[in-house]
Parts: structure tokens; C-alpha cells; sequence
């Protein structure tokens, strides 16, 4: 299975969101999207675009600066 | 039709209308960033653009700031935040200095242009409406704007947001 990745890194809102949007049309549903992004308000963005748009954030977490997530399209 | 519809295409997904009524470059952000936000979480969106908004659906934008009327407005500069009185607007090319700078201020900063946004409003579908009354006031063409926008008046924008879940003015 291929690995779905989308760096974000140095962008800024809403930029982050509107990239993962794109990037999540080319996911099969039930796969995962891996986002790695520098936008500190990334992280309250990318659990409120999961709750509205029915994707689920696997998992968000920070490494060192970079924040990553993981999407599961629905 | 219903399996075959996108989720903003459902009859229950909520909906927006943005009236877009400023057009210099720091105005041009908010009602740019809230639809495509809006957009990508599959909310239908409607701007209306009117006034010194229309010129915001020009194929060529070349957005200006000015301090005129914008005390609030502080750049930072070297780890300092500089305040911009309203009497330096007076001073010939500080307005164009002020644009260079937020402009500049925009790159280094990863946020995105209008033109950006725009272009992302545009793959979004929003759905964007040029006021008619204002091109026949400030005389201008649908030719000179960008492709797949309406032209539509009040009662054109009135009939969208009474269906609207969201009617925001800016």
C-alpha cells in the first residue's frame, strides 16, 4: 500500500487545510494521509476540519517543531 | 444522485455567504481564507462581491494597504513592532512602501496571496458572485474578471442567504 504524504512545512493558515483537502481527493477511503506541518494552529485546525468533514485524525503529534498528523479518509 | 454527490453537494450540508465589500490587501484575507476554509470542510459557499469588492474578481490584481484610516495597524521591524500614524499615508510612496512590506512580510511568513486563495475558491467551486449595479457604476467588464462568476444583484444574493446557515459581511 502506498504511503500518502503531504508536507506542509513553513505554510501558513489556511494553507495546511486547503493543501490536506486536495491532497485527501487523491486517498482511497479507509487510507491514510500523512501531514507534516510548522503552523502551531495546525493542530486545533486539523481536529476541527476532522470533525466536520467525517475524516478521522488517527493521530497528531509533535516532533521537535514539526507537527504531524495522520488522516484517515472517510 | 445521492451516492454520486460530494459531501458539500448534500441537501444536509451546510452553507455560507460571504459579502466581500473591501478590496485592499489586508481586507482581501479574511473573506478569501473563511471560504475556502469553509469549502474544504464541504460547506457550500457563496461570495458576493460588491463595492471596492468586486475589483477582487479582476483577472490582474494589484491589492494596495494603506495606514490612512488604520491606526491598529503595528509592522514588525527588526524585533519591534512599528506603529504607522495616519499622517505618513500623506508622505508620497508610503503606501507603496507599506504594500512592499506586508507583501514581503506575506512571503516570509508562508501565507498564501489572494491570487492563492483565489485560484483555490475557484477549484473549491465557491460559487462567486460579481455585484451587477457596481460594474455598472465603477464601469466594469465581465470580460476583465476571471472566468465562472456570476453577475447577480441583491435579490440574487438575498435568495442564497436566507438558505444560508452562515451570512457573514465583511
Amino acid at each position: 500500500m502506498a504511503q500518502h504524504q503531504l508536507n506542509a512545512e513553513g505554510l501558513n493558515c489556511p494553507l495546511p487545510i486547503l493543501k490536506a483537502k486536495k491532497a485527501l481527493k487523491e486517498v482511497p477511503e479507509g487510507e491514510i494521509l500523512h501531514i507534516s506541518a510548522t503552523d502551531p494552529g495546525s493542530v486545533a485546525d486539523f481536529a476541527a476540519f476532522c470533525n466536520q468533514t467525517g475524516n478521522v485524525l488517527v493521530s497528531s503529534s509533535t516532533d521537535g517543531g514539526i507537527y504531524k498528523f495522520e488522516i484517515r479518509r472517510a | 444522485m445521492l451516492d454520486t454527490a460530494k459531501p458539500g453537494e448534500l441537501d444536509n450540508a451546510k452553507s455560507m455567504s460571504i459579502i466581500v465589500t473591501k478590496g485592499t490587501l489586508d481586507w482581501a484575507y479574511p473573506p478569501f481564507i473563511l471560504a475556502t476554509t469553509a469549502a474544504a470542510m464541504d460547506i457550500n459557499v457563496t461570495m458576493f462581491f460588491t463595492f471596492y469588492g468586486l475589483p477582487l474578481l479582476n483577472r490582474k490584481l494589484d491589492l494596495k494597504i494603506s495606514t490612512l484610516g488604520n491606526p491598529a495597524m503595528q509592522m514588525p521591524i527588526m524585533g519591534m513592532h512599528m506603529a504607522m500614524p495616519n499622517l505618513v499615508s500623506a508622505i508620497p510612496g508610503v503606501d507603496r512602501l507599506t504594500t512592499t512590506m506586508m507583501k514581503n512580510l506575506i512571503k516570509k511568513k508562508g501565507v498564501a496571496s489572494i491570487e492563492e486563495l483565489r485560484e483555490a475558491a475557484v477549484d473549491l467551486e465557491i460559487r462567486m458572485i460579481g455585484c451587477q449595479m457596481t460594474m455598472d457604476l465603477f464601469e466594469f467588464n465581465k470580460e476583465d474578471m476571471i472566468d465562472g462568476i456570476e453577475i447577480g444583484g441583491a435579490a440574487t444574493y438575498m435568495e442564497t442567504a436566507v438558505k444560508s446557515d452562515i451570512n457573514l459581511y465583511i
